[in-house]
């Protein structure tokens, strides 16, 4: 195993390069400045921008401006923000935290409605309880998040009073009220991505259960007289859950990434709420920095699926 | 910004002009019919931005420059006073009486000349007003203000902050000597007074302003503040290595320090625009003990950039750029019962139609910044009862520019270079006829609402620089005349033409619901008068780039006529009136950063815009400005289209001070919530 993993990382590092030099060269060609801003004002003489330009290396050529990038990364520096005038480090770990209650809450939300409501209806195929869930879960990935947040936020925020729809993430509270205040503005968030994906995942883990509950081993299972709890947890659920753990593991970058339309209309200062700033202020480090971490996200969690299936199925040998 | 009226006592000097007739397109009220020069309503009730049809052409007083004229007479006879003053403050500028006269007859009313020559100056930068009463009767109490911004600050030293987001931010903890007020004019904040000609601050030849520093004010951390200080802000921002985006404001003048207290600021040649440097925006001053081992290449190591120390009323507490900042009251600050609430949160991102709701609608915050929304939406948020929309007058307004080089003809390797000519728009007749064909009211009844109000002028703001003399029209019938007399005939499309020539043109802007709707509305009335606009709208990241290798960019112009809005950023309109000046033009050869993007080049023009550079006496550079206004509205390539307040939200309770020239927070330390409101 260790040899297979030393292999895969070996091979994770040209496709991460690629990456990097496509995201680098995307960005150099972009439109826009990030001293804009500079430009337009009248009062600021051209010469500051050129300053500024000058100083943070804008005016070389980019393959030169992709090494020097590339050689600050291996050394662990992930650039300085041209807007915030701070370490892009420093701006991605002050978000993080909050990124990861939100979306992995949201997650895990979702998987704890996909598992059992997927699996249950998988087991009674068209009953009613299966028909409803069929129904929701279309209905429930069918809408896009911006507009079931609307909603939300019209139904309980303005109708009803009942949560806020500005979330903060520092509330000046201790105790059971700063625990309460924080749940209480984290459920429109979290519901919203969370029924969403649960939604999805609900339909994929009833056709994946569909697919082996019909298999000879389940019959062989019951034959036995192995009770069903038994024959559904131990012998089909395991095995359906394969192709179910490749999706899941390579939605997980998107924990990091935040939502980035979600974060927006609540206004969670997540990391997806950094780039979509970073790019509107044409701050290339950040976007640099934020999507390269996405892209290393989705290498190693590929990686990551790959090993869980050997463990799920000891049929699957590492070569 | 209720209950503001009473306290406000302006009293107004009539100017040669009079009331204005109509032609400002007022905000609700009909502009008064009012005639003659001496016939004016005596304003005790001017509020800030609320009535600003009849504050045009009028100088403005301070109420205790008033009483000051007035000593130990009574009201009534202040009152002759002022009607006095204000016939004969008329009759000075109508060229009736000379400025001698006036002062003489002052002096026969008891006046000492230099007071008297104050009354004439005061229409430069004027002295300030008293500032609209401040209930609260001791410091703090006021629990959290909660403020949204939908984009959120993400540095916080003045000096580096471009965008209103960041200088807002920086202003909640900084202060500069002083601020602009709603109507344009100055109010102290670190300094003791506002220097005039009467305190010694400023001089004849305006070749210096001296500032005296209010003593007793501490920074943040218990230092104190002193001259010191002051100095050490011009030397970081003039500092090459610092980058600072205050360099303008600051690389022309030299200053010294006299004493502990007072500044110097020394000019090259004679400034009537004198506060510039330590004033407003880009004059936030800070502390020298935590900046000096920061200057030139070090300073973005300096960690006061993202801790500011300040002096303002809120002492800094957390800061997550992009997010949030947050301060809490400082109980050192050097103005008594101020300021009144406990702490203050600034939350950034989401849209500004949500914030607008938050403030609006839910009363979960308490101000919402910059509401670029549809004033129907804002209207049905309204209703809900829970807070007010408050617009303030900027000098921001957007206009329609009418090309006057031939974008489709390439000189040099260059399209609208300035040696070619448009073929159809240098005709006068068709851009008199553009001019009649832009239905303004319409922009603003069924558009902009409050948010934009219909305009025939290009400086409109402050009131004493917006000229009486032009006025605008919306008649297809008039354009039609214009075109047929001009010899513009239609051909058998409809679209007129002369000696092949078509009238046909292409009109750009960005991409932005409002300029879409007034496109559409515009194009409608070009085609009844037989002109053809093919309408382009370009993505507003690339419009107003300055990324040279791209054609669609506002400043390279390659089209025919192009709409957006300019901002004033300053109560002074030299540095905004320079867009039509010959040396700014926008070509190649400066890489398009020329300020003048419509090309339009004017002798007159620049002649009088020199001569205002350098006129120290207020009235007439107020004069000239209006001139610079009236010569560009009447060459017709430029047509403005609505004058573009700036428009907020804050709850019902809370009493805000804005203005639209100078930040959000520049005088926070008089917010507070009335209960009784």
């Amino acid at each position: 195993v260790s040899q297979y993993l030393l292999r895969r990382l070996l091979i994770a590092i040209p496709s991460l390069l690629g990456i990097s030099i496509v995201l680098f060269t995307v960005l150099a060609l972009a439109p826009g400045d990030p001293f804009e801003e500079l430009a337009t004002n009248p009062a600021i003489p051209p010469e500051v921008r050129a300053a500024l330009r000058a100083k943070f290396g804008l005016d070389d050529p980019v393959f030169i401006r992709y090494f020097r990038w590339l050689i600050a990364m291996v050394h662990g520096e992930w650039g300085y923000s041209f807007v915030s005038r701070v370490d892009v480090d420093t701006l991605i770990l002050q978000r993080l935290p909050t990124t990861l209650i939100i979306i992995g809450s949201s997650q895990i939300l979702a998987l704890m409605v996909a598992l059992p409501v997927g699996v249950f209806a998988a087991t009674r195929p068209y009953s009613i309880f299966d028909q409803l869930a069929n129904t929701f879960a279309f209905i429930g990935f069918s809408l896009p998040s911006f507009f079931t947040g609307l909603l939300l936020i019209l139904l309980f925020s303005i109708q009803l009073d009942w949560l806020p729809f500005v979330y903060r993430a520092d509330i000046e509270a201790t105790g059971w009220r700063f625990v309460w205040e924080h749940v209480r503005q984290s459920i429109m968030p979290v519901a919203v991505l969370g029924l969403f994906q649960g939604a999805a995942w609900t339909r994929f883990v009833r056709s994946a259960v569909l697919d082996v509950i019909r298999l000879d081993y389940v019959t062989t299972a019951r034959a036995k007289g192995l009770r069903e709890k038994v024959v559904i947890i131990k012998h089909v659920v395991r095995n359906a859950l394969i192709p179910v753990v490749t999706l899941v593991a390579l939605q997980m970058p998107a924990v990091f990434g935040g939502a980035i339309v979600t974060e927006q209309i609540f206004r969670v200062p997540g990391i997806g709420s950094l780039l979509i700033s970073a790019i509107l202020a044409n701050d290339t480090p950040v976007i640099m920095a934020v999507t390269f971490v996405f892209a290393c996200l989705v290498v190693f969690f590929n990686l990551l699926a790959d090993i869980l299936y050997g463990w799920l199925d000891p049929r699957i040998s590492y070569r | 910004m209720a209950g503001d009226d009473e306290s406000w006592m302006t009293v107004q000097l009539t100017a040669c002009r009079g009331p204005s007739s109509g032609r400002h397109g007022g905000r609700g009220a009909e502009p008064g019919a009012a005639g003659g020069g001496a016939d004016h309503d005596s304003g005790t009730k001017a509020g800030p931005g609320r009535n600003p049809d009849y504050l045009s052409g009028n100088l403005l007083l301070q109420s205790d420059a008033i009483n000051r004229l007035g000593t130990q007479s009574s009201r009534r006879e202040q009152i002759m006073n002022e009607q006095n003053l204000h016939r004969l403050v008329g009759e000075v500028k109508t060229g009736r009486l000379s400025r001698r006269g006036f002062i003489r007859r002052m002096a026969a009313l008891g006046l000492a000349a230099p007071l008297a020559t104050q009354l004439l100056a005061l229409g430069g930068v004027a002295q300030a007003q008293t500032q609209p009463a401040y209930k609260p009767t001791r410091r703090g109490g006021g629990g959290l203000l909660k403020i949204l911004y939908w984009q959120g600050a993400t540095l916080l030293n003045p000096h580096f902050a471009v965008g209103t987001k960041d200088q807002d931010g920086s202003r909640i903890f900084y202060e500069p000597l002083a601020g602009w007020a709603a109507d344009g004019t100055l109010v102290p904040m670190l300094a003791a007074e506002i220097p005039s000609i009467e305190n010694g601050g400023l001089v004849a030849d305006g070749m210096s302003v001296t500032w005296k520093l209010k003593r007793g004010v501490k920074w943040h951390d218990g230092a104190p503040f002193t001259a010191d200080d002051v100095v050490f802000n011009w030397e970081y921002a003039i500092d090459p290595g610092t980058a600072s985006v205050s360099i303008g404001s600051y690389r022309d003048v030299e200053v010294t320090k006299l004493d502990d207290f007072t500044v110097k600021v020394a000019f090259k040649k004679p400034t009537p625009f004198w506060a510039d440097a330590f004033v407003g925006s880009r004059g936030m001053i800070i502390p020298k003990h935590l900046f000096k081992d920061y200057t030139g290449d070090k300073s973005r190591d300096a960690p006061t950039n993202l801790k500011p120390v300040g002096t303002g009323p809120y002492r800094f507490t957390d800061f997550k750029p992009g997010d949030i900042v947050k301060g809490e009251l400082f109980p050192d600050y050097h103005l008594e019962n101020r300021p009144y609430f406990d702490a203050i949160e600034v939350k950034g991102g989401g849209d500004a139609v949500s914030a607008a709701r938050a403030v609006l609608q839910t009363g979960e915050y308490d101000y919402a910044w910059n509401l670029q929304v549809e004033d129907d939406i804002l209207k049905r948020l309204e209703a809900a009862g829970k807070g007010v929309v408050n617009v303030v007058e900027t000098g921001n307004i957007e206009f329609i520019q009418v090309n006057t080089t031939d974008p489709n003809r390439e000189v040099d390797g260059e399209r609208a270079s300035i040696t070619t000519t448009h073929p159809s728009l240098s005709d006068p007749a068709v851009r008199e006829a553009l001019n009649l064909l832009v239905d303004r009211k319409s922009v603003q009844d069924f558009i902009y609402g409050r948010t934009g109000i219909a305009t025939a002028n290009f400086l409109n703001n402050p009131p004493r620089f917006r000229s009486p003399n032009t006025s605008f029209e919306f008649s297809v019938q008039k354009a039609n005349d214009i075109l047929e007399a001009a010899g513009w005939k239609r051909g058998r499309d409809g679209i007129r033409a002369k000696d092949g020539k078509q009238l046909k043109y292409v009109f750009q802007t960005s991409i932005n619901a409002p300029r879409q709707k007034t496109q559409a509305i515009i194009k409608q009335a070009c085609q009844r008068a037989g002109i053809e606009l093919e309408l382009k709208s370009v993505t507003a990241s690339v419009f107003f780039s300055s990324d040279v290798g791209n054609p669609d960019t506002y400043t390279k112009f390659y089209c025919d006529m192009q709409m957006y809005t300019t901002t004033m950023p300053q109560a002074d309109p030299q540095l905004f009136m320079n867009q039509y000046v010959s040396w700014e033009v926008s070509t190649q050869a400066n890489k398009w950063q020329g300020r003048n993007i419509v090309r339009w080049r004017n002798e007159e023009y620049d002649n009088t815009y020199r001569a205002a550079e350098s006129e120290l006496d207020p009235v007439k550079r107020a004069e000239m400005f209006i001139k610079l206004n009236d010569l560009v509205i009447q060459s017709r390539h430029i047509i403005p289209v609505v004058a573009r307040p700036l428009v907020s939200a804050s709850g019902k309770a809370v009493q805000t001070s804005l203005s639209g020239w100078d930040n959000t927070f520049w005088n926070l330390r008089d917010w507070y919530r009335d209960s009784q409101a």
